[in-house]
């Protein structure tokens, strides 16, 4: 059965997907790492400004600019490094301000762009501006062509629809269609646009203030003469991110609201036709082996007698017994999210005893990344 | 009351613990969802409440804030003409501005809150209530949402929207009445988040945050000398009881590597530290979150 390595198989684009607190950083680092250790040369990217990916990699920090993890931090875990691992952090800002750099005809409209407080609004803090540019950079560095794999760590969304809308939004924004009817009143269209729209926009100046249009007009007559290059770009990423050299992995954890969230995400993907690798489940509660020995029902007699103190085998017993409440829960969790997504490459990563944020953590989850679907069991088992 | 923290950590446990432990002090309390996710009334397995004041227990309301709604609602209330209002939703313009100028959305769903939490309530038969507890949403790129306000007002340098974003941005950072908590999780990079969070929260915002909750600590079941003990039983067992010695082990090593993140924790932010429990529970639910509420501090 399928295992990280299989998926992405002859894939140029990995994009790791979820909501927010299922250890997506750590898994795509995990998985560009064991990417490098086959032979590939690849680079992860965060958006993440939390340091998250950084810190796992045993790197200070990480700047717009690609850094080369180095190997010498592998060869003290023990694993040879074949190919090389590389991992940059996207700077949203300075990414578009590039983006404009080279989109603009001239310099002075670079300039006024820049230098628009709308813009400077848009480019830091528009929902979607982080996605877009993350897919911005993608493009970019595939086309490149400097590196055999790239791992997106893709910003956690409020919801996973926003990361996926995010180019066509910005994009229509940026196009400013309905908004530059207003901004030349003499315009045949505004003749067209009517009395109504006057009154619209009357009311609107005054709620908003006069300041706010006036500074949206500026915007979208600084961003005239990029429109196009803009959405021609946009297609060009839209096509790559379908692309079937791309794959989109999407992370989760095994309680019931990620679980749900995982398949909302699948269908998103298959509606938009992008191509789906598999998923990956984090802390997951493997059951214990089919059990052998004491009955459940005699467990704590049991282990009164081996340990010879009531006490603590009444205690060991219930731990057990709520860990595989815990274990029953994920794996019926799991078969729900299988059969909705009908798909047996599930891949599950058990909840580890220590906190995974370093390079021994990354090393350990890749063994199941990595594992045939019977060696995660064998190796959970040995663990459990 | 702001709860706000990374994903995943548990906030709308502890917004709903938070409200029940007001409600049962009496005092007529809701709780505001702002990403329509519905977490809230799932809980209490009661129907989708919506953009309405539903009451989920005794004194204990919900509301699931939809920026449209809100936007809707805010318009109705500075034109009181309702043929105007219906004439500007169905006008294109209006439409692309709202949901294209940034921050927009955020900034009416604070707008929102700002109303609810207001003693003379702006909607029609409005009730006053006594505690307003906002499940924030999601810290993704630092304190974006709380900082709209502040933003917004720099935006809009004249008109109501700057001063009702002044006003916002002041109702936000007013200590005396507005209150901000933390949920974290005992793991080294949501606690180095929290930390972060905390600073960006003071230094960009100006918020002060009253309390961190450090939501999910095991208890510590067993000592190490009994973890030792169950070591040497684990190598000489299988089935079983070895699978129980191997859980117990874990269950040890986890409870302790969660205190020595619980210790970082209170080492690296200024407000007061509350460990809350985990549950050994399958889905935490409506009696978690009141098991939650008693643990409060």
């Amino acid at each position: 059965m399928a295992n990280v390595g299989e998926i992405l198989e002859g894939k140029e684009i990995c994009i790791c997907a979820g909501s927010g607190g299922v250890g997506k950083t750590t898994t795509s680092a995990a998985i560009a790492t064991g990417m490098a250790m086959r032979g590939l040369k690849v680079c992860v990217l965060t958006i993440d400004p939390a340091k998250r990916l950084a810190d796992s990699l045993g790197l200070e920090e990480l700047g717009n600019e690609a850094r080369r993890v180095d190997p010498a931090l592998f060869e003290k875990q023990g694993i040879e490094m074949e190919g090389e691992l590389w991992a940059m952090m996207l700077d949203a800002k300075a990414t578009f301000d590039e983006l404009i750099a080279r989109q603009a005809p001239d310099e002075e409209s670079r300039d006024r762009v820049l230098g628009n407080r709308i813009y400077q609004q848009i480019s830091s803090a528009l929902a979607g501006s982080q996605e877009y540019m993350a897919m911005e950079k993608l493009f970019e560095l595939h086309s490149e062509g400097d590196f055999d794999l790239l791992v997106l760590d893709t910003p956690p969304t409020r919801n996973a629809l926003d990361f996926l809308d995010a180019p066509r939004r910005l994009t229509q924004f940026i196009e400013g269609k309905s908004l530059r009817v207003f901004m030349k009143p003499t315009g045949f269209a505004a003749r067209v646009a009517g009395r109504g729209a006057n009154v619209a926009l009357s009311v609107l100046k005054r709620i908003v203030g006069f300041d706010l249009i006036a500074d949206l007009a500026e915007f979208f007559n600084a961003f005239s003469g990029m429109v196009e290059g803009f959405q021609a770009r946009a297609k060009r990423v839209n096509k790559l991110l379908a692309d079937r050299r791309t794959s989109f992995l999407v992370v989760c954890g095994p309680q019931g609201e990620p679980i749900d969230e995982a398949v909302y995400f699948h269908r998103k993907l298959v509606e938009a036709k992008l191509p789906f690798g598999g998923v990956i489940v984090n802390k997951v509660h493997y059951p214990a082996e089919k059990l052998r020995g004491a009955d459940p029902e005699d467990l704590p007699a049991a282990l009164a007698e081996k340990l010879d103190d009531g006490d603590l085998a009444a205690r060991v017993a219930e731990n057990f017994s709520d860990y595989q409440a815990l274990a029953e829960r994920d794996a019926h969790n799991i078969a729900h999210l299988a059969a909705e997504l009908r798909t047996k490459g599930v891949i599950r990563v058990p909840y580890m005893d220590e906190d995974v944020h370093d390079l021994t953590g990354l090393v350990e989850i890749n063994r199941y990344l990595f594992a045939s679907s019977e060696e995660r069991v064998q190796m959970a088992a040995g663990r459990a | 009351m702001i709860v706000t923290g990374k994903g995943g950590v548990g906030k709308t446990t502890v917004a709903v613990a938070l409200g029940m432990r007001a409600a049962a002090e009496g005092k007529r309390t809701i709780v505001c969802e702002v990403a329509a996710q519905e977490n809230t009334s799932r809980m209490f397995d009661h129907a989708q409440v919506g953009f309405h004041e539903v009451e989920m227990e005794e004194n204990l309301w919900s509301i699931s804030i939809d920026p449209d709604e809100s936007m809707r609602e805010y318009v109705l209330l500075q034109l009181k003409v309702r043929a105007m209002r219906d004439m500007l939703f169905r006008s294109r313009i209006f439409n692309y501005l709202a949901a294209a100028t940034p921050g927009l959305k955020e900034l009416v769903t604070i707008g929102k809150i700002w109303e609810l939490a207001q003693a003379d309530r702006k909607v029609k038969s409005g009730r006053k209530y006594d505690l307003v507890i906002v499940d924030a949403p999601a810290t993704g790129h630092g304190v974006g949402f709380l900082q709209t306000p502040r933003t917004f007002a720099s935006i809009a340098r004249v008109g109501p929207i700057h001063s009702q974003a002044q006003t916002l941005d002041r109702f936000i950072t007013d200590h005396v009445n507005t209150g901000t908590a933390i949920v974290a999780l005992p793991e080294e990079m949501p606690v180095n988040e929290t930390a972060a969070l905390e600073q960006d929260l003071r230094d960009e915002v100006g918020v002060a945050v009253d309390r961190v909750y450090l939501n999910g600590l095991y208890p510590e079941r067993f000592s190490k000398e009994e973890a030792e003990r169950l070591a040497a039983l684990a190598e000489g067992e299988e089935g079983s009881t070895r699978a129980a010695a191997r859980a117990a082990i874990s269950e040890h090593s986890r409870a302790r590597s969660q205190r020595a993140q619980l210790a970082r924790l209170r080492r690296r932010v200024e407000a007061p530290v509350k460990s809350l429990p985990f549950l050994f529970e399958p889905e935490l639910g409506r009696e978690g979150a009141r098991t939650l509420s008693k643990r409060l501090g």
